[in-house]
């Protein structure tokens, strides 16, 4: 069964469309770029998916559940700013993901932290851009959800953040999990995606296994995205 | 060791060609374990499903087999990565005369360049 999945999800911000008919099916156990250019709907379908928004019609399952109190706990989310309160030290972000949810992996998080020599008791103001989302994601990527949702993961950070953090990615997602990465960085992220699934002006345009686009093609995926979204 | 892609082909055939590679290189001698899939993906920068993928072609063609519970091993077969690495030989042999070929050099001058370069070299 699909783990995340729209039938004909429609969404308008007043009469201005965001999202138009989308239907796709995301499998468990992939690793899924959402890509698209700016402005083209994958925040508003991330932010559905996570309760944040509402939608007008149609449907987006999660676990063939629509989103809510029950969703919410098998998914991770990671929002494309930081939502942590800056006066925490690190040692209170693990509290607070501890309290909130009850499939975080503290000692998981802890290892990571210590790997990339963050102290506990460095405060998120105290840390630079760069490190403050390499947090951000070990906490996302620490619980042991089914179904993680990153929205713009490695935007604004320096290539060797990036590095650490697509493999943090890779290194930490349960095999039967999915991972849906949002992004326009796409160069960067192919080689570690299943699938992508490509939106334009609200509307889903393709969606296929990245070896499949460059069997057939004969060229990458982010040479196919300059094509399809050739300005 | 690094490991690059380019674009025009399917990344999970690339990785059979590298890891092929450091299996007739010696990289992963004959008879060993192999990193677990999931070491490999993070090393190399894939999907670990892609990294599966290419791990089981490879096991397809016999240059990697599994044991249900300790893991991938290089095969022990010798003479299976010598025709592996002759395989190889073949395709950059067959990819250098294509590139002369453009060049508009015959056969009889590609020799004798090949001579002459190794003279120099000595």
């Amino acid at each position: 069964m699909a783990i995340f999945e729209a039938r004909d999800l429609s969404k308008s911000y007043g009469s201005v469309p965001a999202l138009t008919h989308v239907n796709f099916s995301i499998e468990p156990g992939k690793i899924v770029g959402l890509l698209g250019p700016n402005g083209s709907g994958k925040s508003t379908l991330i932010k559905i998916a996570n309760g944040l928004l509402t939608w007008q019609g149609g449907e987006l399952l999660i676990d063939g559940k629509n989103p809510g109190p029950d969703t919410k706990g098998i998914v991770s989310y990671l929002p494309e700013r930081t939502y942590l309160p800056d006066w925490m030290t690190a040692k209170q972000t693990l509290d607070f993901f501890s309290d909130f949810y009850p499939d975080f992996r503290r000692d998981r998080a802890e290892e990571m932290l210590r790997y990339l020599n963050i102290p506990l008791t460095q405060r998120i103001r105290q840390m630079s851009k760069g490190t403050r989302e390499k947090v951000q994601l070990i906490l996302v990527m620490s619980r042991a959800a089914k179904l993680y949702l990153l929205d713009e993961p490695i935007g604004g950070v320096d290539p060797a953040a990036r590095d650490y953090i697509l493999n943090t990615i890779i290194g930490n997602y349960d095999p039967q999990a999915t991972v849906v990465i949002s992004t326009h960085l796409i160069a960067d992220v192919e080689q570690i995606l299943d699938e992508v699934i490509f939106i334009s002006q609200g509307q889903i345009v393709l969606q296929k296994s990245v070896d499949e686009i460059r069997e057939e093609q004969g060229k990458s995926v982010d040479q196919l995205f300059r094509e399809v979204f050739r300005c | 060791m690094e490991w690059r892609f380019h674009s025009d082909a399917p990344i999970y055939a690339q990785l059979v060609e590298e890891i092929t590679l450091r299996i007739v290189t010696g990289v992963y001698p004959p008879g060993d374990r192999l990193p677990a899939v999931r070491e490999l993906a993070v090393e190399a920068g894939v999907n670990p499903n892609t990294m599966q993928r290419a791990l089981s072609e490879l096991e397809r063609e016999n240059l990697v087999f599994s044991q249900r519970t300790s893991g991938r091993f290089v095969t022990e077969d010798r003479e299976m990565i010598e025709e592996a690495k002759k395989t190889i030989a073949d395709q950059r042999i067959r990819t250098f005369l294509k590139a002369m070929d453009q060049l508009g050099y015959s056969r009889e001058e590609i020799l004798r360049l090949i001579v002459e370069e190794e003279k120099e070299e000595a």
